[in-house]
């Protein structure tokens, strides 16, 4: 549902590095994306695909960096893979966890300009 | 001679030529390319005025914030330079938030200034209830919106008076699914669990029980006659929110209320 606007302020960013790195298009655009982060990718692709051609981002490559999920069990203090769903428990001593370590990334990782 | 510092080079002695380390990019090939791709990138060396090829590639690091959540940000620090502690209150609708909220201002209230915002899709019913001399109080009527966002927050707080308010108490529309993704601003979400609801809530719903600092259990001195498991109601809290602190509470018969009072107190002591 927020992927729209999430995509519109990236493209914002996008448009304010390519003039600061004096570049008139952009060949590639690396996003990060943590799994918690509450982004559904194939919404967000499909707002790229609507926005990214009225933009200076129009026909760049558009690639994904999925970031997997970890939580840190401060019982036994071994930091775990969140597989899927909201209840973190640790596989080791089974409590419960709310401090998540990773997964929550949301933003663009790198920009690709062609050469002047 | 007059000649400038060279850019830093790699060199890439397996793929014969060098990688200008700030840059990215590729140039001059140190020695004839062998391999798959060495035709495509001989040629395209060529092809380029300067000697280079591939691209200017930048760890930019930018987070992503939507319109929303810059908003909140804004709000938050309004909030902080104000020196009031504001509370996204969440639940349900008929959990017992406007309920709460009325004793609350007529017990604590009396000594501690508030504020509330309070949210509905129509009419301003909650807001003449809560109405007090004392307490500013504003209606946010939101049509259709299922929701509060930031700026509905930004433009409700401008409209009251808030010098000397410590809590700003915001009522959301009652719903546990959309409030969860937008942030107001807040210093404290609080989100309410009525005995009536059913043990398995938090399961059922988790973003908006996974982001609450502080759930209370509402309505708990019916909770025996409904055959409501307080335990186990406290067990799906914790295996969702493991850290948000936990108050079963009644309006009607006062339990509960002072632990409450205690840390709504604790919100308003300078740290």
């Amino acid at each position: 549902m927020h992927e729209v606007g999430i995509m519109q302020s990236a493209l914002e960013a996008i448009t304010a590095q390519a003039k600061l790195h004096h570049a008139a298009r952009v060949e590639r655009i690396v996003l990060r994306i943590g799994t918690l982060a509450g982004v559904d990718l194939e919404a967000l692709r499909f707002a790229y695909e609507a926005l990214a051609p009225h933009t200076i981002a129009a026909g760049a490559e558009l690639e994904i960096e999925v970031i997997a999920a970890q939580a840190h069990c401060a019982t036994c203090a071994t930091t775990f893979a969140i597989e899927r769903g909201f209840i973190f428990q640790c596989p080791q001593c089974g409590n419960y966890s709310g401090d998540i370590r990773a997964g929550r990334e949301l933003g663009i990782a790198r920009l690709e300009f062609p050469h002047e | 001679m007059n000649n400038p510092t060279p850019p830093p080079l790699l060199t890439e002695p397996a793929l014969g030529y060098q990688i200008n380390a700030l840059t990215g990019a590729a140039r001059n090939a140190a020695r004839p390319l062998a391999g798959p791709l060495s035709a495509e990138i001989t040629a395209a060396f060529s092809a380029s005025p300067r000697g280079e090829i591939a691209v200017r590639s930048i760890d930019v690091n930018i987070p992503l914030l939507e319109k929303n959540d810059i908003l909140a940000e804004r709000n938050r620090g309004y909030f902080l330079g104000r020196g009031l502690a504001a509370l996204n209150i969440v639940s349900s609708p008929g959990a017992g938030k406007t309920t709460l909220l009325e004793r609350t201002l007529d017990e604590f209230g009396q000594q501690t200034k508030c504020a509330v915002l309070v949210g509905d899709l129509e009419t301003d019913n909650d807001g003449r209830r809560l109405s007090r001399p004392y307490a500013p109080v504003a209606q946010i009527t939101t049509g259709t919106v299922c929701h509060l966002d930031a700026s509905m927050i930004a433009r409700a707080a401008q409209s009251i008076n808030l010098d000397g308010v410590k809590i700003l108490f915001i009522e959301n529309v009652g719903n546990l699914v959309c409030p969860a993704s937008f942030d107001l601003g807040e210093q404290v979400r609080v989100v309410l669990l009525s005995t009536t609801e059913g043990e398995d809530k938090p399961l059922k719903y988790p973003p908006i029980f996974k982001s609450a600092q502080l759930v209370l259990l509402t309505k708990i001195d019916v909770a025996d006659v409904l055959g409501f498991h307080r335990q186990l109601a406290v067990e799906n809290i914790r295996r969702i929110a493991p850290t948000a602190k936990i108050i079963q509470l009644s309006t009607r018969t006062g339990e509960g209320l002072s632990e409450w009072y205690d840390y709504l107190r604790q919100l308003t002591s300078p740290v």
